[in-house]
């Protein structure tokens, strides 16, 4: 125990009085999580298809998150809802209608977004959403438009790239009960992890010099690297969450129709710029 | 029903937070009694510079909460380049935040005794550490040691703030067994169980002397 050394400094010292001011404003972005699936019977969106429906009303709904950062947060001071999955969408409202403004984006939460969507109020989720085997039975996916998944937040000059680097003596620092609590454990077992209340604190704890890198959804971690830019996201990602945009099921008309705009998208290099604006650099190959 | 297994499965997890408890408590119990003891003296000491210093480390201290405290030292002095680790930084908070208490207690103590001991101790030839030393102090402890004890017990429980700067207490790794297993309540019975483990024997030994002193009246 060194603690009596260190405490003869601090007696030595008296009381250092200072305050440090290390609140980390405005992380509190939301962990996408498993949305409940109700087991009520699909309204029938599909024996119209969601198109014609989009085509007819001129507009295209969708359900979007208004409280996470990056990927769909609304402006207090504007109001307006912005993020990459609002991007996208109106990506996809222009190739419909021929205007990305003839859009209404609809809040959704990991919880009411798959009811909407089977009630007939919004006809596509473009809301952080992981794709799972659970979900592809209660309705139809896109392809992959965003390949979420655990990744380390490390200092600029680190050395550490990989989960790989976590090695004896080093410190990753986790959220309590966060699923990533276990698989950081898994994946680099040498490694001592210690967890906080919230990823606002783990933070706050990283930038202290507490740990070596912090893990979560690489997404949570672009917001925290983009608010402080002596901190960069690790390339790697150790546990795939890839994101796809829901679609009624059985609507396979509009599943190629939104896949061919996501295609076209990435052909043209737009997909490349709405990803270097928000996660800040470009999308790994 | 409560659900024993935890003990089982988590046991070794338990353990650790509860030896760390332990150990963080009994260095916070003999820091804050020799910090808050310099600190008392500062206050009633004759020397008025002495005076504010231990004024102003008991006011600002122990008007702020505890959680402030243990953060000052664990994110506080890393920047200004002294790191600790999580245990440290909040066995040291613990130790400063309840030194505050225990100077204000000593005092009371002090002061408790009449002014008329001090000079008839003086008039009689006694220096002023040795009024202190043969006068004042043997009757003062005995006031202080009721609430001193309070002191000391609170000190215990809160050394569970460790818990929410990773300090590796009974706290923290009671967090992380509720997490793990979904059974909240049972897991923090236990937490409370092992924190009774701890306070029960302290408030017994604190009686003791209590009666003992009073013995000596």
């Amino acid at each position: 125990m060194k603690a009596n050394r260190v405490w003869k400094k601090v007696a030595g010292m008296g009381l250092v009085l200072m305050l440090s001011t290390a609140a980390l404003a405005g992380c509190g972005g939301g962990k996408t999580s498993d949305g409940a699936a109700p087991g009520g019977q699909s309204t029938g969106a599909a024996s119209t298809g969601t198109l014609a429906k989009i085509k007819e009303r001129d507009k295209f709904v969708v359900g979007v998150k208004y409280d996470l950062n990056l990927f769909g947060l609304k402006d207090p001071n504007t109001g307006n809802v912005e993020g990459f999955d609002i991007d996208i969408a109106k990506a996809i409202a222009k190739k419909a209608l021929g205007d990305e403004n003839k859009i209404e984006l609809k809040e959704v939460t990991s919880k009411t977004r798959i009811p909407m969507l089977k009630n007939g109020e919004i006809d596509a989720i473009v809301a952080t959403m992981t794709i799972t085997e659970d979900r592809k039975k209660e309705v139809d996916f896109s392809d992959v438009y965003f390949l979420a998944g655990g990744a380390l937040l490390v200092k600029k000059d680190s050395n550490i790239n990989s989960v790989k680097d976590l090695v004896k003596g080093t410190k990753v620092l986790t959220a309590k009960g966060s699923t990533y609590s276990k698989s950081i454990r898994e994946k680099a077992p040498d490694s001592e992890v210690l967890e906080f209340e919230n990823y606002a604190e783990a933070f706050t704890a990283l930038k202290a010099g507490q740990g070596d890198a912090l893990t979560t959804d690489n997404a949570l971690l672009y917001g925290m690297a983009k608010q402080d830019s002596n901190y960069r996201v690790t390339d790697e990602i150790f546990t795939e969450e890839p994101y796809g945009i829901a679609i009624n099921k059985g609507d396979t008309e509009f599943v190629t129709f939104v896949n061919d705009v996501l295609k076209e998208l990435k052909e043209n290099g737009e997909y490349d710029k709405i990803y270097e604006k928000w996660i800040g650099e470009k999308p790994k190959k | 029903m409560i659900d024993f297994s935890i003990l089982f499965s988590h046991g070794d997890m338990y353990l650790e937070g509860f030896g760390n408890t332990l150990k963080a408590s009994l260095l916070a119990l003999v820091g804050s009694l020799i910090l808050g003891t310099i600190f008392a003296i500062f206050r009633i000491s004759p020397i008025r510079p002495l005076n504010w210093i231990g004024a102003a480390y008991v006011e600002f201290v122990r008007n702020i909460p505890l959680i402030l405290v243990v953060f000052l030292f664990f994110v506080g002095l890393p920047a200004i380049g002294i790191r600790l680790n999580p245990f440290v930084a909040g066995t040291m908070g613990l130790t400063v935040y309840t030194a505050a208490f225990i100077a204000e207690t000593i005092r009371a103590g002090i002061q408790a005794v009449p002014r008329g001991q001090t000079e008839a101790a003086r008039s009689s030839g006694l220096t002023y550490l040795q009024t202190m030393r043969y006068v004042i102090l043997p009757q003062a402890i005995k006031v202080v040691i009721p609430p001193m004890g309070n002191q000391f017990i609170n000190l215990v429980k809160n050394s569970s703030v460790l818990g929410v700067i990773a300090g590796l207490d009974l706290m923290y790794f009671g967090d992380l067994v509720a997490a793990d297993t979904f059974v909240t309540f049972d897991v923090y019975i236990f937490v409370g169980l092992f924190y009774l483990i701890l306070t029960l024997p302290l408030s017994a030994f604190v009686g003791y002397l209590e009666r003992r002193l009073a013995n000596g009246r």
